[in-house]
Order: structure tokens, then sequence, then C-alpha cells
């Protein structure tokens, strides 16, 4: 809860809105206690007195009522009948949208049409209609505006309800035993209460707004009962002689609205968990880099990764995603980068041209060569133009990097455009080609469809096509087929190795599947907790792994024809890069973990084309690789 | 003992009548299928996307209605899609730990709603069982208080099935359970849930897209392909030796360590049109073996050397 509050009034606006509310709330609730005269009483003699006149603070309106006692009376009720509206409307539509939302069908079509016939009214014409209906009064004043209010309400609230309605918790419950009521009531509702109250902070001052204006037409509150609206309708008259009249209660409803939707906003912000966890707030273009140490001296390979430090800055908070990665490759290469989730893998790869999203991440240290030049802090400009251009990437879900709205072709041709001056017949002809060189059938045809018309290994394709486009030097593929079937990764994974083949293409393959690695790369390299702790060929690491975590991990994959048996598995969770142990980060899984695991920096060593960061490794590499020579 | 009997059960979704045309034909995500589970049985269900495996979850446990067919489970009759008296029979695990727990509530509750709704258990029998249950999970009870995101994958899948569990159900539906998880945590769940299947004398379906997974756990695999069974058989031997050319190309495609890679399948062949179905065998646009029979006529699922069967004229 204090969270909440810092968080909230961090938006220094919404504190200043809270502020305002508050005084005016205490001054209204004081109200029936503060020496105030009678709101209602006329005294002629006394009209339009000026405001600082004797006895009467704010002066006198055209009955000689004293001003202020009438201001506080009438905020009182005009934030008593905003705030009920409010709460009315909530209640009405919220208990609309969810059962509308989980009923689903029929039930949903036929009251969210009705809903939508209600909106297709001008709010202030349905309120006018509902108050003529039921005739001028304050509490009929109320009934309109939550009325008018409900459509808002109930649509909103449908919407977060139908999507929570397919989660698989309520599935869970269903299977519990509970019944449809219960389910909404303790299932949904909890779910769904932020969003109300989301929608209410936001709807709040416009209500108190809508019943000061339904006041004012003379349909709220009747004579001589006082509130905001009917304040400022009875001044009316008097707009220009005695404008004090009109001024002060205008002045109350600016402020209140005013700071009710500061407020409100406020609320919203801290509330909505998108918001709060920035992914709302615009990443730069490039990651940030704040590089502290020496810069790596340059080598010859196509692209290294030298001594790479990428952390992310969460608050008070450093998650050290990426400690000191180092890596290379040469063109025509295959290179696997294996490691569990969280174990830095894909921070690794998308550091490389600056795509690690800052906020939060920041690159501190190391450098990035690709043929020999540092891509770490160079300009964006320089940067964009080496992007999807020099080094590309292929991403796991093509459904989320492709655009859903543009066609397929568009795109990639537009990826061409933005490289090459190119014609846009010139860019389809090689759209159509690259189609071909990825093996989607009816490549002519298939170019005009939308992503959602493909399948999931067909949309791969297109990535990878994309991927290819301009010819790059380097892929960076980001387990490219773990969302895939089976049958479907088989042909991309063959595809990738053709096409690495003969393009002498450099690919750097990120994935957790062994199996996958075994099958596409030279050599891999195995992260854990944000380091390589094994790198070697691909066919000496897995068969004789030097490091306790690459050895059991490669156990823990259950290989087909190995006919039913109890699986290997590693005790205990990952580190969270936040607090590394010092040390090995496996040592505390780890059965051979003696207690000089536990201090100190372990380096990578290693012998020839092989190394382990471990200080009692599985397998002898000075002697695996004398073997090899 | 039968622990599971389904017999010709089907789903067809409707698809909405447009305006002015008759009403297309319905989607069949399952065509009619029969099998059964024997008591203490684990059988593996494997297909890729769009096979039905999910669809016919659902329907086992009633929390979708079939659209023809019968469900028994241990001897009883189940057709009236009714979650509540599925749940004592058969409960379900969920692929997506984290988002099969409701976010807002403490794990205690989420365990103790299978007790009190379904055997409207007292409290302190309540306790007992959840700590009994907790134990078996390989979870502390302190977790109890806490709610479902302070938890990581592998600690959250172990609640969902401690929730299963606490159905005290004959027969658990494992969707997909580790296919969210670590490959280290995955195998921890796994013999976990070997270890629970002796101890309380459970059934499992074992659904998964992941062959050597569901070799490593069953005694018996189903393979779908296209809403229905193409291949049933033991686990240890129906990979090695396919009769269905499906079964032999799922296997080809799996990666295994130390074979070379070939691309199984050259023709970039995607699933057939769920809205167009095929005449014949819905594989026949992808098989090798093709012939004119298979595009003419569906064939049915036939006893091919012992405990296989197999959907295919010219099987292998």
């Amino acid at each position: 809860m204090t969270a909440f509050l810092k968080l909230l009034f961090r938006n220094q606006l919404a504190a200043l809105g809270a502020v305002v509310l508050g005084i005016i709330i205490v001054a209204v609730l004081l109200t029936p206690v503060l020496p105030l005269q009678d709101p209602n009483v006329t005294a002629t003699a006394d009209r339009f007195l000026k405001p600082l006149a004797e006895g009467h603070l704010l002066g006198t309106d055209h009955l000689g009522r004293d001003m202020l006692s009438r201001l506080l009376h009438g905020t009182l009720l005009s934030l008593g009948v905003g705030v009920a509206a409010a709460l009315l409307a909530a209640l009405i539509g919220s208990a609309i949208g969810i059962v509308a939302g989980y009923v689903g069908g029929r039930t949903d079509n036929f009251v969210m049409r009705g809903v939508d016939m209600l909106m297709a009214f001008p709010y202030i014409l349905l309120a006018l209609a509902i108050v003529a209906a039921l005739g001028p009064g304050l509490m009929n004043a109320l009934i309109a505006v939550a009325a008018v209010n409900i459509p808002f309400f109930a649509r909103n609230i449908r919407g977060v309800t139908v999507s929570l309605a397919g989660r698989e918790f309520i599935d869970a419950a269903r299977l519990s035993g509970m019944s449809h009521t219960r389910i909404v009531l303790t299932e949904l509702l909890p779910n769904v209460l932020p969003v109300i109250i989301i929608a209410m902070s936001t709807t709040i001052g416009w209500m108190i707004l809508e019943t000061a204006g339904l006041s004012f037409l003379g349909l709220g509150s009747q004579p001589p009962q006082a509130d905001l609206g009917s304040m400022l309708g009875e001044a009316r008259s008097a707009l220009i002689t005695y404008p004090h009249v009109s001024v002060i209660p205008g002045v109350m409803i600016f402020l209140i609205v005013m700071s009710v939707n500061l407020l409100g906003d406020g609320l919203r912000d801290a509330l909505d968990p998108r918001l709060r966890s920035g992914a709302l707030s615009r990443p730069r273009a490039t990651t940030l880099v704040d590089r502290q140490g020496e810069v790596p001296e340059a080598t010859d390979d196509l692209l290294a990764i030298q001594e790479l430090q990428t952390q992310f800055h969460v608050g008070p908070r450093i998650y050290r995603a990426v400690g000191g990665v180092s890596l290379a490759v040469k063109p025509g290469e295959c290179l696997g980068l294996i490691g569990e989730s969280g174990s830095g893998k894909s921070v690794t790869a998308l550091s490389v041209m600056g795509l690690v999203s800052s906020p939060p991440g920041v690159i501190t240290g190391g450098a990035v060569r690709f043929q020999g030049k540092d891509l770490i802090g160079a300009r964006y400009e320089a940067l964009r133009r080496m992007r999807g251009d020099r080094v590309a990437y292929i991403f796991q879900d093509p459904l989320s990097t492709l655009h859903p709205l543009y066609r397929v072709g568009d795109q990639l041709a537009e990826a061409i455009r933005s490289h090459h001056k190119v014609g846009k017949d010139e860019a389809r002809k090689r759209a159509v080609q690259l189609f071909n060189d990825v093996r989607i059938p009816n490549a002519q045809n298939r170019i005009d469809n939308y992503p959602h018309e493909m399948s999931g290994g067909m949309r791969q394709r297109v990535g990878i096509a994309m991927a290819l486009a301009n010819d790059p030097d380097v892929i960076i593929a980001d387990e490219p087929t773990t969302a895939l079937d089976v049958t479907v990764q088989a042909q991309i994974l063959s595809l990738l190795n053709d096409l690495r083949r003969d393009r002498g293409l450099a690919i750097v393959f990120i994935t957790h599947d062994f199996g996958v690695v075994a099958q596409l790369c030279d050599r891999i390299a195995v992260m854990y907790a944000g380091r390589i702790v094994e790198e070697g060929p691909t066919n000496a690491v897995l068969e004789r792994p030097a490091h306790p975590y690459t050895k059991r991990l490669i156990a823990c994959v259950p290989e087909l024809g190995g006919g039913r048996r109890e699986l290997a598995a590693i005790r205990g969770l990952p580190p969270v890069v936040d607090d590394l142990p010092p040390g090995c980060a496996f040592a505390p899984r780890c059965d051979k973990a003696q207690p000089d695991c536990k201090k100190g920096e372990i380096p990578l060593d290693g012998a020839g084309t092989r190394a382990v960061r471990c200080l009692y490794p599985e397998a002898d590499l000075t002697r695996d690789e004398e073997a090899t020579a | 003992m039968t622990a599971l009997k389904v017999e010709n059960l089907a789903k067809t979704f409707q698809l909405k009548k447009p305006l002015f045309r008759a009403t297309p034909p319905g989607v069949r995500a399952v065509r009619p299928m029969s099998f059964d589970v024997a008591a203490g049985e684990t059988l593996g269900v494997v297909g890729e996307s769009g096979c039905g495996k999910s669809t016919l979850a659902r329907m086992l446990v009633g929390l979708l209605e079939p659209s023809a067919g019968r469900i028994e489970i241990a001897g009883r009759a189940l057709d009236n899609a009714d979650p509540e008296e599925f749940g004592k029979l058969i409960q379900y695990v969920f692929q997506d730990p984290t988002s099969s727990l409701n976010p807002r509530k403490t794990i205690r509750q989420i365990i103790e709603a299978p007790l009190k709704r379904l055997y409207k258990m007292p409290k302190e029998k309540r306790e007992a069982r959840i700590s009994e249950i907790f134990d078996s999970v390989n979870l502390r009870e302190e977790f109890l208080d806490r709610y479902p995101h302070e938890f990581s994958g592998g600690q959250a899948q172990r609640i969902g099935i401690a929730r299963a569990l606490a159905a005290n159900p004959e027969i658990i539906i494992l969707d997909e359970p580790v296919s969210a998880l670590d490959v280290s945590v995955q195998a921890q769940v796994l013999n976990l849930m070997e270890v629970l299947k002796a101890e309380f004398g459970l059934t499992y379906l074992f659904i998964t897209h992941d062959l050597a997974v569901v070799e490593a756990v069953s005694d018996r695999i189903l393979v779908l392909y296209f809403g229905a069974v193409v291949e049933v058989g033991r686990a240890d031997s129906i990979f090695a030796n396919p009769r269905h050319p499906y079964t032999k190309l799922l296997a080809d495609s799996a990666p295994v360590v130390g074979r070379p890679l070939t691309a199984p399948e050259q023709k970039g062949s995607e699933l057939p049109d769920p809205l167009n179905p095929p005449t014949g065998c819905a594989f026949a646009g992808r098989c090798p073996r093709a012939t004119d029979l298979c595009r003419k006529t569906d064939p049915v699922l036939e006893k091919m050397g012992d405990d296989q069967f197999a959907a295919c004229h010219h099987p292998l």
C-alpha cells in the first residue's frame, strides 16, 4: 500500500490533484459543524453583496443568501451526487459487462447490442429524456447521469472479462467444482476490480460535470436547494453585472473536476500493470551505452563479441544479464548458443545491434566488432544502416514480428527498400525470388497474403526470407523453431543449413535444444547465469562435456529411442542474476562443488578449441586436444 | 481394468450462419475416435498443432460438450459435460502453470477449492489433506499463504499438480505439462509425476508434441493427425517401427544428436484446411505412398502386429 502511494505521488500532478481534492472534501465534510449561515435564508436587502462584505466572506446572491454557505452546501451535494452516480453506473455497468463477457454467445450479443443502442444517443439528449420521463429533481438527475454512463462501464468490463474468461484458471475453477456464480464473484471480480476502479476514477469528474449541467438547465436540484449547477443557473442573469455570483461556483466546479481528473489519471497510471512496468514508455532507438574499463582490441573475425556486459537497471536493482561474454563467428560458420531461460543468451544476441530496450537495458562493458569495427557506442544512423543489412535477425514468433495489417510481400519489399534504392517492381521481384529461395510454394500468390493467412511454418519462412533480403553476412536466429511443430522444424533447420552453405552465411543460433544444435552447429557455447561456462566443437562438447552443468543438462534432455525411463534432473533453480554468488554460479546446484568453487573469479580456461569455466572439469581438455591432434 | 473408455467421441464446431447463405458445415476438430486406457496406465497422445489434442482433452474433463459419442470413466458413463461431476474422477493439469493459477488468490485458496466444493470437507480435514498433498509434491507448507506470481514455473506447475491431486481423481490429464518449463526443471516435474502415479494409483493421459518426452513416460502412445487417430502402439516400439507414414515422419523429424540434418519432407507442405477438408485420408497430400485409393476413402484403424493399430491403406 505504501509502495502504491509512493508510486502515485511520484506523479506531481496527481499529488496536486489529491491535495486540492483533499482540501475541498475536508471543507465540505466540515460544513455541517462550521458556524455558517443558513444557505436558504433570504435577505433581499443584502442582495448581490461583493465578496469580503461584512458577515459574508464570499458575498451574497440575488436573494441575499450567503454565498459561502451555499457554495459549501452545494459542493457537498454535487460531490455526493457525482460519486453516487459513478458508483451506481459502475455497479450496474460492470455487472452487465461481467455477465455478458463470461456467459458469451447469444446473451453477450443481445446485451451488448442493447448497450450499443444506448450509446448511439447523444448523452445529454438521453439524460434529458430520462429526466423528462421521471420529472425534474436531484434524485432523477442522478439516475439519468448513471444510466448515461452505464454503457461505458459495460463495454470496458466486458472486454476485460472476455480475455479473462478464456484463461486457464477459470477452467481450473470449474473443475474444482465451483458454480458459475461463485466463479464470477471469486475468480473474475477480483481480477476485474482494478479496471473498474480505473474506469471510475477517470469518469467521476465527468459525471459531476454532467449533474451540474442538468441542474444548470433546471432539471436537477430544485430551489431553494443549492448545488453547483443550479447556483450557476440562477446566477446566469447577473453574469455581467455581478460576476462573482457565477464565478465562484464555476471555479469550484473547475477545481473539483480538474483535481478529480488529475488524481484519476495518477491512479490509473499507478494501478495499470502495463504502465507501471514502463511498457508504454518509449524505448530509445539504441541501447544505452555506459562503458567502464578498457575496450578490447580488434580481431580478424567476421563478428566478434568481446567481454560484453549488459545489465538491466530496474529501480535500485541491477540485473547482470550478460556478465562478460566473448564469442566469435567466421563466414559460413554456425555457432550454437545454448542456455535455459534467463541465462542471458537472447540479451547477448540483442546487444550486438543495440536492440536491448533502454530503459532498463545498459551495455556496461566490452565490445562487439563487425569486421573489426566496434558497434557498441556507434551512432544510431550507422547502426541502423547495418541492422538487417549486414547483420539480420530471425525471432522466435513470426506472428508477433510480422505486422498484421500489411501483406507479407510489402513488408519484405520494405526491408529491401530501406537499405537499397530500388523501385517498387524491382523490390517485388526480389521478394518473389526470396520466397522461392526459402521454398514457399506458389510464391507469386503467397506474396500477397497477410501474416494471419499463413501457417506457422510458412510465417517463419517469411521471417527467414526477410532476414536474407539484403544478403547479410551474419544471421542471428533466436529460437527460430521453438514455436513450430517438429515436422516443420526439420524443414526450417535444413533450409537454414542449405542457405548457410550456399551463401557463406555466418549463423549464431540460439536455442535450448541439444538435438537441434547437434544437427546444425559447428561449434557451441553453453551459457549459465549470464556467462559462458563451456565452449568447443559441437561433437566434442556433446560427447565429452567438461562442465558439470553441460553434462547434467544433456542428461536432462530425453532422447528419442531411449524407451521408458526415469529422467535425470538438476535439483534447485537457476540463480537470479541480480544477486549472483561469488565464484561459480552453478556451485549451489553442483554435486562436485568444493569450498573453493564458491569464492573468487573462475576463468574460462581451455586448450585449443575447447574451453570450460570450472575448477574440477568432467573431462581433461588438454588430453582431449592431443587425442584429436 | 479400464479406467477410461471413449467410444466414437467427436466434436464439430458449428460455424456462424452467414446472413444469406446456408450454414457451412462445421469444423470437425475431433473426428469420431474410440480408445481406452487401463487403470494405472500412461497413455501418451502426440500430434502437431491443430490435430485436436486440446479439444479431446477438454471433452474428457467435461469442459466441452461432445457432439457425439460417449465417455466412460471407471465404469460410469459421463456425457453431460458437467465439470462438477467429472471433477471427482478426472482432473486436468494445464500447460501454462502461471496462467492456470488465479493471480489474486493465495495458494491455499486455490488448493482448497476442490476440497470445499467437490467434497464439502470441514476445515480441519482440509488442513490435514492439504499438508499431505503438499508433502507429496515436495512443496513447503509456508508457500500456502503466498500468491502465484511469487513462484517459478516449476513450482507453479507442482502447485497445479497439487490442485489436481486434491480432487482425488482416478485419472489426470496432463496437457503439455512441461513444455513451458526449462529442461533442467522439466525432468524434476516428470519424475515427480511418476512417483505420484505409484503413490496415488493414478492413470495418466499425457498430451504433448515432444516425442522424446512422451516416449520416456508412456506405456502406449496414440498419434493424432487432423482430428483422428492414425496410429496406436506401445511406446517402446511405435517410433522405432511405425506403420503409418505420418508416425514415421514425426519420428524422422525429431532432432536427435548424431543424426545428420536432412529434411524428411522436401516440399513445403502444410496441414489440410479444416474448413475445406480433403476427401479420403487427410495425410494423403503429404504422403509419399499415397495412391488414388487414399484420396478417395478414409482408412480405418486396423490391427497391425501385436498391440499396434494404424489407419493406413499402405502401411509401412
